[in-house]
């Protein structure tokens, strides 16, 4: 029997976040990280902060997501400095591509609703071909325009969970590679059960994808979560042209592109269909012309963790107070919320921050 | 040093690399061709910058990349050399070539 | 049938693929063979058609070849050479590269025969300027006529061998040679030395060459506990270990080589199976006695599939081409065994003498899994042992995680020279089996494709 304040279930964008948030108050926090081939978001992930277009009819997540953005600068120093991990942190806007006039139209009237939604907090701008132009020169000439947000940005994803990990365990977290077999609650302890051990404590955080489905109700809680694929293709690596992140083309800070995107609904199939790579090259082609002659090196599907809403979902159970579940899509742009706020109310036994409250799944019909 | 053997090498092209032209055997392919004229850099590596060459020369390790053409980043040793084919690399320490 | 369907699209032109072709071509099917490479033979019978006035020179082996090839070419077949196959789906779909441009054909069966590649050799110092491969030294003389003078040739296996016979044959000075192949394989081989009187032939040909090496001028060092390569831009020198001192090795160039293992990442991107083995240190896929992999459709042949040589997968393509046929209902499955029956036992008896030669030459483990931390492992992104064991410490358990931390594996190669190594490194770390260390997760391309290529694939 093991003894810790808070086991966090799943080691993922969201799991590492908390666990990181808790051990850096001084928790003593159990991290169960499932296998090397189990479902894994993490790794598949685009790597944008992204702040424009989120929350457009419901000003709380739009809030939540602004709120993590505007920490993210100071949160990427801390992590980088504490694990000596570059996490390729930049942020100095982002655009949204429209590829024809009615696009941009509608962008527009999605942008402004946003902002007034927003009560000031958020600012943008529409911008035509030519101005797009004095920005980013390759810019292809078909592309109508875009709306650019100044809180946007963009991380190395797969540094910024690997400085997650490292920083969870150099603040004396444990790490263990075991699936959770089952969970249960008595008298204020919570008893989790791997393959080969018994861990107690105090709290039980769910952070495990679509494995909190079936966790979830062990506490108590209901997680309707269904996967959502999406491919992402990766070039080599070319000279820089382009600082900014956009919303289907990115370039890593060692040069590779990373294009964008499809919603595919094909269970859990990680992996990809040649008809949406096409797709997304003859995009990519249009936003940026001289892309015809990149080489593309590899092309992967990674499944997004949906509600019906879109919405995150944050729980926390009524039957077994101190557990939790936790699931969002968005696991890069809420990793400061999530690692400082979600995690500061968790180790003071104080629930979870209201402006989050109402994503529990009370509002699904489960 | 590489050098070619044998006595009959067959029809000849000549290809031009970065400036200098080159007499080889129509039958080599891009990477023999350059190996046997005294190049051995071919590009530097993406990460260290430090001089690479061909190393497995059948197309799988992806060190023979030149540009050919105009085309940048070929395998080169899955290319046959052509008359008046056109060869460069991109930012090489050109130090060490056997001229 | 449209014109992109086939009963079956055969990927890749070396002896696997070069029997089931030649036999398929007696049968009415629609069949197409895609090779990489301009001309039929693969990596072992490389330039066996401009090279058939002089094959002696190459060794017998070799000149096995050129009456495959010859059949092949008789048997006037849909061939696309210079092809590089770039996408297969669980459902038959290629798609593959043609002088920039790209194609998508279709086929009810695949039979995926690539072949094998250099298996990885992490020396200290191996990604410098000057350093080879010795199959590439052998393709070099092969299909160009180029040699390198005064090169120091690294490693074990019948391959090293070979091309130092060669080189003296054809009278090219060798610096030296670093034979690595350890003391201990000759006792384990001779467990296994019954199976070995099968392929008798060819082990007296290897103790030939050994001999004829051995008393040549060229400097022949064995038994050494170390080997790296220095320099710093190229290769000055070739140092090794013995008897607890470095000794120097002045030179421009190395050869190095430990063997070769089946190109797996066709496999691999559609979803085949594969098995650890560990009698050849490598992983293989799994198929069953009609070389059928485990996704329908797709059977894979020869040493794309398993190490057993060149003949040995002439005679599996001729399996695979069998059921092939039963499977498109050309013959029945009783005809099939019947016809299967002669490749069958002539299969046996050339695989006979595996065991033998896999215990012999398994390289040792010092040289799978390097020593010193400074040691390159990934060779596209230049990540070296270091990195490697900073990425475990922090939680990874498998080649997956291991790839997300560190990197290796993401380059051009896509793994192909480190994924193999990156395994061992793992399990030696954690102290588990190869086994449960798992392999990178291989997806399309299988080679890089220009985003042109693919944004115009099937159209006109």
């Amino acid at each position: 029997m093991h003894n810790f304040d808070s086991i966090v279930v799943g080691g993922g964008l969201i799991g590492s976040a908390v666990s990181y948030g808790l051990a850096r108050l001084g928790q003593k926090v159990l991290m169960l990280d499932e296998s090397d081939n189990s479902i894994r978001a993490a790794r598949g992930n685009f790597g944008l902060i992204w702040v424009q277009g989120k929350g457009v009819n419901h000003s709380n997540y739009a809030d939540w997501t602004r709120q993590s953005a505007r920490q993210w600068s100071d949160f990427s120093k801390e992590l980088s400095e504490l694990t000596n991990i570059d996490l390729a942190f930049e942020q100095s806007g982002g655009f949204d591509f429209c590829l024809n006039e009615k696009e941009l139209g509608k962008r527009k009237t999605m942008m402004e609703k946003m902002a007034v939604n927003s009560v000031g907090e958020f600012n943008f701008e529409m911008l035509n071909n030519s101005e797009l132009k004095q920005i980013m020169p390759k810019i292809g000439p078909s592309v109508a325009g875009a709306s650019f947000s100044q809180l946007d940005g963009h991380v190395n994803p797969l540094n910024l969970l690997k400085a997650l990990h490292k920083g969870f365990i150099h603040l004396s977290g444990i790490l263990t590679s075991s699936a959770v077999i089952g969970i249960q609650h008595h008298q204020g302890v919570f008893q989790v059960r791997t393959k080969n051990s018994n861990y107690t404590s105090d709290k039980v955080i769910l952070a495990a994808g679509f494995s909190n489905k079936l966790l979830a109700t062990k506490v108590g809680l209901q997680a309707p979560l269904h996967p959502q694929r999406g491919e992402i293709l990766v070039s080599e690596k070319i000279p820089p042209f382009l600082i900014h992140p956009t919303g289907l083309v990115r370039q890593t800070k060692d040069g590779g592109v990373l294009l964008g995107d499809s919603h595919e609904d094909v269970g859990f199939d990680e992996g990809v269909n040649i008809n949406e790579m096409q797709k997304i090259a003859k995009r990519a082609i249009q936003i940026f012309p001289f892309l015809q002659s990149v080489k593309m090196v590899r092309a992967w599907g990674s499944l997004r963790i949906l509600t019906n809403d879109g919405l995150p979902l944050y729980d926390q159970s009524k039957t077994c107070p101190g557990a939790f579940a936790l699931s969002s899509h968005s696991g890069v742009t809420l990793a400061p919320v999530h690692a400082l706020d979600i995690a500061g109310r968790i180790a003071k036994n104080s629930g979870l921050p209201p402006i989050v409250e109402c994503f529990n799944s009370d509002r699904f019909d489960v | 040093m590489f050098k070619s053997i044998g006595k009959s090498r067959g029809e000849s092209v000549t290809i031009v690399f970065e400036g200098r032209s080159l007499v080889v055997a129509k039958k080599l392919n891009v990477a023999a061709a350059l190996l046997e004229s005294g190049v051995t850099s071919f590009r530097q590596g993406e990460v260290n910058l430090n001089n690479r060459g061909p190393y497995c020369m059948m197309g799988v390790c992806f060190d023979c990349l030149i540009t050919i053409d105009g085309l940048e980043k070929q395998q080169s040793c899955l290319i046959q050399v052509r008359e008046g084919m056109i060869i460069s690399r991109q930012n090489v320490n050109v130090s060490d070539d056997n001229e | 049938m449209n014109d992109s369907t086939y009963d079956l699209i055969i990927i890749g032109a070396g002896p696997a693929g070069l029997s089931a072709a030649t036999l398929v071509s007696e049968y009415k099917i629609k069949a197409l063979i895609l090779d990489e490479n301009r001309a039929p033979g693969g990596q072992i019978y490389r330039g066996i058609e401009a090279n058939q006035k002089n094959t002696h020179n190459l060794g017998s082996g070799y000149q096995q070849g050129l009456g495959l090839v010859q059949s092949f070419r008789a048997a006037n077949l849909e061939y696309r050479c210079s092809a590089k196959v770039w996408y297969l789906s669980n459902d038959g779909k290629v798609s593959y590269s043609i002088a920039g441009k790209s194609y998508s054909v279709h086929g009810k069966q695949i039979l995926i025969a690539t072949g094998a590649q250099e298996r990885p050799f992490p020396l200290l110092g191996w990604t410098l300027d000057g350093v080879m491969s010795a199959g590439a030294a052998q393709i070099l003389l092969k299909e160009s006529g180029v040699v390198c003078e005064n090169a120091v040739f690294i490693g074990t296996g019948p391959l090293l061998y070979l091309i130092a016979h060669q080189y003296i044959s054809v009278g090219t000075p060798i610096k030296a040679i670093i034979d690595t192949t350890p003391r201990g394989n000759y006792y384990q081989a001779l467990k296994h030395c019954f199976g070995g009187l099968w392929g008798i032939k060819d082990i007296i040909q290897g103790w030939r060459w050994r001999r004829e090496i051995i008393q040549s001028n060229t400097q022949f060092i064995s038994n050494v506990d170390d080997v790296r390569i220095s320099g710093s831009d190229s290769v000055k020198s070739v140092d090794y270990l013995k008897n607890g001192i470095w000794q120097n090795l002045q030179c421009e160039h190395a050869f190095i080589h430990q063997g070769v293992v089946p190109d797996i990442n066709i496999s691999l991107s559609v979803g085949c199976e594969k098995i650890w083995n560990e009698r050849l240190a490598c992983w293989t896929i799994r198929t069953n006695e009609h070389c059928e992999s485990s996704i329908k459709g797709i059977s894979v042949a020869g040493d794309a599939c398993t190490i057993n040589g060149g003949v040995a997968a002439a005679h599996k393509g001729s399996i695979a081409a069998l059921n092939i046929l039963s499977q498109l209902n050309i013959i029945s499955t009783s005809q099939r065994d019947k016809l299967v029956k002669p490749f069958k036992r002539t299969l046996k008896v050339e695989i006979a003498p595996r065991a033998f030669l896999d215990a012999l030459f398994k390289p040792d483990q010092r040289y799978r899994i390097p020593k010193d931390d400074n040691t390159i492992v990934c060779r596209c992104e230049e990540i070296s042992l270091a990195d490697i064991k900073d990425s475990i410490r922090i939680g990874c358990v498998g080649a997956n995680q291991l790839k997300c931390f560190s990197r290796c594996g993401m380059g051009l190669c896509q793994g192909r020279f480190c994924g193999l190594s990156a395994s061992e490194i793992m399990a030696k770390e954690l102290g588990v089996a190869t086994s449960n260390i798992g392999y990178f997760n291989i997806r399309p391309p299988i080679k890089p494709v220009t985003l042109g290529e693919l944004a115009t694939l099937d159209e006109v």
